[in-house]
């Protein structure tokens, strides 16, 4: 039998097997730390060797799951014994018995500190060891200037060294506020030259941590992680025991490809191509074989390479082979392999547009939701959540309704949050909404939470349509005959508001409806019976004329509950009495729920705000942060102009004393009901308009800027204002709209790709979809509300260039809440024009009329298709062109200075081919390209850029083609793409969008020009 | 990062467990009793993954023991997975062919391993050959 080495804790262990039973561990281990209490009582006669076994027990015990609760200051003490042998106990029994926040672990800070300092390898190495296992603030304090020093020590040998950067990297995650990095960018270049690959796993740890937190410090460790990576895989110079089942360390390969995700591009082409030669290599070289560990070894690359693919953006071709592979992944039997396809595609969904292929696996993913093994499921229901649009909403909520009847404990929960929201985000109709949250509530009510029940309600009050519908249903499902306690909440409810809507029905008499309510009575807790009780008194408002017998029997029922231990529900029972012999004062005060304001919706952001815990931020997470804080920076900029532009319409204060009473009546009478959505979020706009609202009430008129004032009142042209008001919630006061994210921004990316977000406010999100092919083009635009109530007034208008020919469907004047419609825009280019199509968009949400002007990516460089021309091709026609107006030149001055190859893939971004090696002189860069229009057709079109290497900021640019004006607008088109690169100008994505039309229609031309360059 | 690694028999006995993270004594116990109870059950047939909390437990079978490495949601699986057999190679040279009962009675060693084969929650050292090593000069000093 294997022994300890120690005797007596090779007796102790022993003993402890062989107890019989628990009862008889118990008593071992509890005489056993007796005698350890004792012995270490008069610590003098324990020797050394003693003591040590003493606390080897005592972690024994401890592991057993025993409390040890003294004993700790020996094992303390152990660390600043002189020998090797206790020191080591002591280092390690404390490292696992001791955390940070010890008292303790003060004591000792000093004996650990001159181990560290001191000469002796071994008593450092186990002090790092501590250190980095459970080293706190104070260690941070005293002891990361000599780690630090350690880590590039020369005299250290590598054993040392790896430990002391995982040291600081303990005590960099825990305190970045104590522990000084400043200059150790270039530290940390130099140490990535590392050859000893133990330090260079451990230093890669530790430079993962740093660039999570700040990469901008650490670009020159980009190449040296590019070449590090480049070495592993192509296995050069890797000593054998690196090697694991064949493969140069795979944690070194995924460690450095996890830190280069933190880079947010890379800009050297070089080192981008060296990259992405290794990535395709591990993209394409990766087989399944048959032995397990190499299999998992080889995978781990793989999916890590995936993710720093979707990272970098890679060329087209690139992304569809990740799509694919991920594709081929779900649908393999491997578990483990099945999952991380699942969990990765989910995951490449949020960085990365490919809806529409993952959509093809949609039945493959509802396999895996069905799959027995939990975290599959978790991860195909993550995907299929993630998946979700307007278009396959119906069947993925569908089936998770289906799944919900025989999914287990663990996951319901999470599936009734995750149909709910999908339900609300993409329903086509409020209706099938409605009828989703009530399955839901039927199926699984136990997991339903309040927010889902809550949120039904707003939905049902804000949308007079749907309440008769929801009536219906809530009746109906009365009728079952085990009934959620939830949906006799959710049903009393709306039946209490609004089943009068339903009296002619057969079944949907005051009175039947209060019978079939009050049988559920009985069985219902507390909070329910309140809300019952709200019923009862709206049930008896709405009985007109009153029925004697109901209201008794209703009086009965008020009277029975004036006594309840409850508090609320006594106070609503004694209310509700009094109030209902009142009569005719009941209708005021018991009359239907005023609107709700429009808020975000709880659920989705409780979605959003669970929180996960890294070690480091994840870098997919840290990119949408960083988009969502350009779109903050905007929001603050913006609010000045905003406040100035300010809504105002000023109401007579009466009107407003008259609304506040009422509204407080209502609180007061629907204690329940106030409650609602009680985490109002409040995002900045909403708070600003908080902060606005009551002043514009409160204040005399000329607290606002009458000329503002008549602005508004001159729009709307009604005086409709102060009887709108009473009741309108403040929020939707504010009418000056922020739009989120970057305008400009979003209209240059959307020059260079086909779809994506063109504009964004807290209402609407318009989307677009394009499609090119020769002179012809298809736009989508999608118009999503993003509300509970809908938008009216919506008009679209596009004015388009005197070059474009351009035929927008029928854009309807409402857009139902939460509801999205495509309207299809024809385009057809007539002849080459760099001017721009603008659509004029506006709608009207509540009292807000928003108008905005957006720039459409109609652009010249839709119309190119890249060609690439051989040089016997190529000269002949170059000379043929001979030149003005066919073939112009022009020096071009002030060009951002940009090395051969980013122009190179500058042009072929714009769609023109570049062709290496045409032009002899390798300063020269010769490129091709066709362009389409109805007067030109297709026209080979030929560009030569010379460039000066001494004086990048010039270049000369010769444009070719058989027509003239097409030279011209392309010349000046490349010239515009390089003069102004990507600088983005924020001054024009900062003006908000006007609330008013102020742009006079001149009598120009062409209005969509003169737009364009206003923009 | 590593937040702890646990090895449990299949009763549920702990045979070591080391934390990177500062936990109370309680939650400890707690954490041992649910990461066993979560892996002990799970059909071979299974991922190697499970999530637990807001963490994920990566987890292998071998024998009676359960080797569990509780790890980031982000952090790569696959990885820790291979982590963890490397670990168990490692300690079969070690005690050459190694079984519960080694470990149970050079539990001490198992920690001075694994402190040579994972700092601060993260892999220290992939090389076998280095580690033994190491262990053969550590033994030499007592």
């Amino acid at each position: 039998m294997a022994m300890s080495g120690m005797r007596g804790l090779s007796v102790f262990i022993s003993d402890i097997r062989n107890c019989q039973n628990k009862e008889q561990e118990r008593l071992r281990v509890d005489k056993e730390l007796g005698n350890i209490r004792n012995r270490f009582k008069n610590e003098k006669g324990l020797t050394p060797y003693e003591k040590k076994k003493y606390v080897w027990k005592m972690l024994y015990i401890y592991m057993l799951g025993y409390d040890v609760d003294f004993g700790h200051m020996e094992v303390v003490s152990l660390i600043s014994a002189p020998k090797y042998a206790e020191k080591q106990v002591g280092y390690i029994v404390t490292s696992c018995m001791l955390n940070e926040n010890h008292d303790f672990l003060r004591l000792i800070i000093n004996c650990v500190r001159n181990d560290i300092i001191g000469r002796n390898e071994t008593f450092q190495c186990l002090a790092l060891t501590m250190v980095g296992n459970i080293g706190g603030r104070e260690f941070a304090e005293s002891l990361a200037p000599d780690v630090q020093k350690l880590l590039i020590s020369s005299s250290c040998r590598p054993l040392v060294r790896k430990k002391a950067a995982l040291c600081l990297l303990r005590l960099y995650r825990k305190n970045p506020d104590v522990v000084n990095v400043d200059g150790w960018s270039d530290r940390m270049t130099q140490l990535l030259d590392e050859r000893d690959l133990g330090v260079l796993t451990a230093v890669m740890s530790l430079l993962v941590a740093l660039v999570s937190k700040n990469y901008d410090a650490y670009w020159g460790c980009l190449p040296k992680c590019v070449r590090i990576l480049e070495r592993l895989s192509r296995n050069q110079d890797i000593p054998q025991d690196y090697m694991y089942y064949g493969i140069p360390s795979p944690w070194l390969q995924v460690k450095t490809m996890r830190a280069l995700q933190y880079f947010p591009t890379i800009e050297d082409p070089n080192i981008r191509r060296s990259l992405f030669e290794v990535l395709q290599r591990i993209l394409m070289g990766t087989d399944i074989v048959k032995n397990v560990n190499k299999n998992n070894a080889s995978h781990a690359v793989l999916f890590e390479a995936l993710a720093l693919v979707m990272h970098l953006d890679a060329e087209k071709e690139m992304m569809s082979q990740c799509v694919a592979l991920l594709g081929k992944f779900i649908a393999v039997r491997e578990p483990n392999i099945r999952y991380l396809g699942l969990e990765n595609m989910t995951r490449m969904l949020m960085v990365i547009d490919v809806q529409d292929i993952i959509k093809k696996h949609q039945a493959q993913i509802i396999t895996s939701l069905k799959d027995p093994d939990i975290s599959i499921r978790r991860r195909a229901l993550d995907l299929l959540y993630g998946m979700c649009d307007v278009t396959n909403a119906k069947d993925i909520v569908e089936e998770l309704l289906q799944y919900l009847s025989t999914a287990d404990f663990a996951m319901c929960e999470e599936l009734a949050l995750k149909a709910a929201i999908l339900a609300e985000k993409f329903a086509p109709d409020l209706s099938w909404y409605v009828d989703v949250i009530l399955q839901l509530i039927d199926k699984a009510g136990d997991f339903v939470s309040d927010d889902i029940w809550y949120r039904v309600v707003q939905f049902v009050t804000n949308n007079d349509d749907l309440q008769p519908y929801a009536a219906v249903k809530a009746r109906e499902y009365l009728d079952k005959p085990a009934l959620h306690e939830t949906m006799v909440k959710v049903s009393a409810y709306i039946l209490g508001e609004y089943s009068h809507l339903l009296a002619r029905r057969p079944g949907c008499s005051p009175k039947e409806i209060f019978s079939v309510l009050h049988e559920k009575l009985p069985t219902v807790s507390i909070s329910t019976i309140a809300i019952l009780l709200s019923t009862y008194a709206k049930i008896l408002m709405h009985t007109q004329p009153p029925d004697p017998e109901l209201q008794d029997h209703i009086w009965a029922i008020f009277n029975k509950y004036e006594s309840c231990i409850d508090a609320e529900i006594q106070q609503r029972a004694v209310e509700y009495f009094t109030l209902s012999k009142k009569g005719v004062a009941l209708m005021d005060i018991l009359a239907e729920m005023p609107k709700f304001p429009e808020r975000q919706s709880a659920l989705i952001k409780k979605a959003e705000d669970t929180e996960i815990d890294t070690a480091e931020q994840s870098a997919i997470k840290l990119r949408a942060q960083q988009q969502q804080h350009t779109s903050n920076a905007l929001v603050v900029t913006d609010q000045r102009p905003a406040n100035r532009s300010l809504p105002v319409k000023v109401p007579s204060i009466n009107n407003n004393a008259e609304a506040n009473t009422a509204d407080r009546g209502l609180t007061e009478v629907n204690g329940t009901l106030s409650r609602v959505d009680p985490q109002s979020a409040t995002p900045s706009a909403d708070l600003l308009s908080d902060l606005l609202g009551p002043l514009a009430i409160e204040g005399p008129p000329s607290a606002a800027a009458p000329d503002d004032q008549n602005l508004i009142s001159g729009l709307e042209g009604v005086s409709n204002s102060s009887d709108a008001l009473a009741l309108a919630p403040l929020e939707e006061q504010s009418n000056s709209v922020q739009p989120i994210g970057n305008i400009a921004e979003r209209f240059r990316a959307l020059c260079l790709k086909d779809s994506g977000v063109l504009y964004e406010d807290p209402y609407i999100q318009i989307g677009v979809k394009a499609e090119w092919q020769a002179h012809h083009g298809r736009l989508v635009l999608f118009l999503g509300n993003k509300n509970t109530s809908p938008l009216v007034s919506v008009q679209a208008l596009i004015l388009p260039p005197s070059h474009l020919k351009m035929e927008l469907s029928l854009v309807p004047e409402t857009i139902p809440p939460r509801a999205q419609v495509q309207c299809p825009l024809e385009v057809v280019n007539l002849r080459p024009s760099r001017d721009v199509a603008v659509l004029d968009f506006s709608y009207k949400f509540g009292t807000i009329m928003v108008n905005v002007k957006l720039r459409l990516p109609a652009v010249l460089n839709k119309f190119l298709q890249p060609i690439s021309v051989a040089a016997e091709e190529f000269f002949p026609q170059w000379r043929s062109l001979s030149g003005p107006p066919l073939k112009l030149q022009e020096v071009v001055r002030g060009v951002k200075p940009l090395s051969l190859p980013e122009m190179a893939n500058l042009f072929n971004s714009f769609q023109l081919m570049v062709t290496p090696g045409l032009d002899p002189n390798p300063n020269n860069l010769v490129a091709s390209t066709t362009f389409y229009s109805e007067s030109t057709r297709a026209m080979l079109c030929l560009i030569r850029v010379e460039t000066d290497p001494s004086d990048r900021t010039q270049l000369r640019m010769t444009v070719a083609s058989g027509d003239p004006l097409l030279t011209f607008e392309l010349k000046e088109f490349i010239k515009e793409q390089l003069v102004s690169i990507p600088t983005p100008s924020p001054m024009p994505a900062l003006a908000p969008p006007q609330v008013q039309p102020t742009i006079p229609a001149t009598g120009a031309t062409d209005p969509g020009a003169i737009l364009a360059g206003l923009l | 990062m590593i937040r702890f690694i646990l090895l449990q028999n299949r009763q549920g006995k702990t045979r070591l467990a080391k934390y990177y993270v500062p936990l109370e004594e309680s939650e400890k116990h707690k954490v041992e009793y649910e990461v066993h109870r979560l892996v002990v059950n799970r059909d071979p047939k299974f991922t190697n993954f499970v999530e637990f909390r807001t963490h994920k437990i990566i987890y292998r079978r071998y024998a009676g023991l359960f080797f569990s490495m509780c790890v980031d949601i982000t952090d790569n699986e696959l990885a820790y997975l291979e982590c963890i057999h490397l670990f168990v190679e490692i300690l079969d040279h070690f005690f050459s062919n190694v079984c519960e009962l080694d470990l149970v009675f050079n539990f001490h060693k198992v920690y001075l391993i694994l402190d040579e084969f994972i700092l601060a929650g993260e892999l220290q050292e992939t090389s076998k050959k280095a580690i033994i090593e190491r262990m053969g000069e550590l033994e030499k000093q007592e």
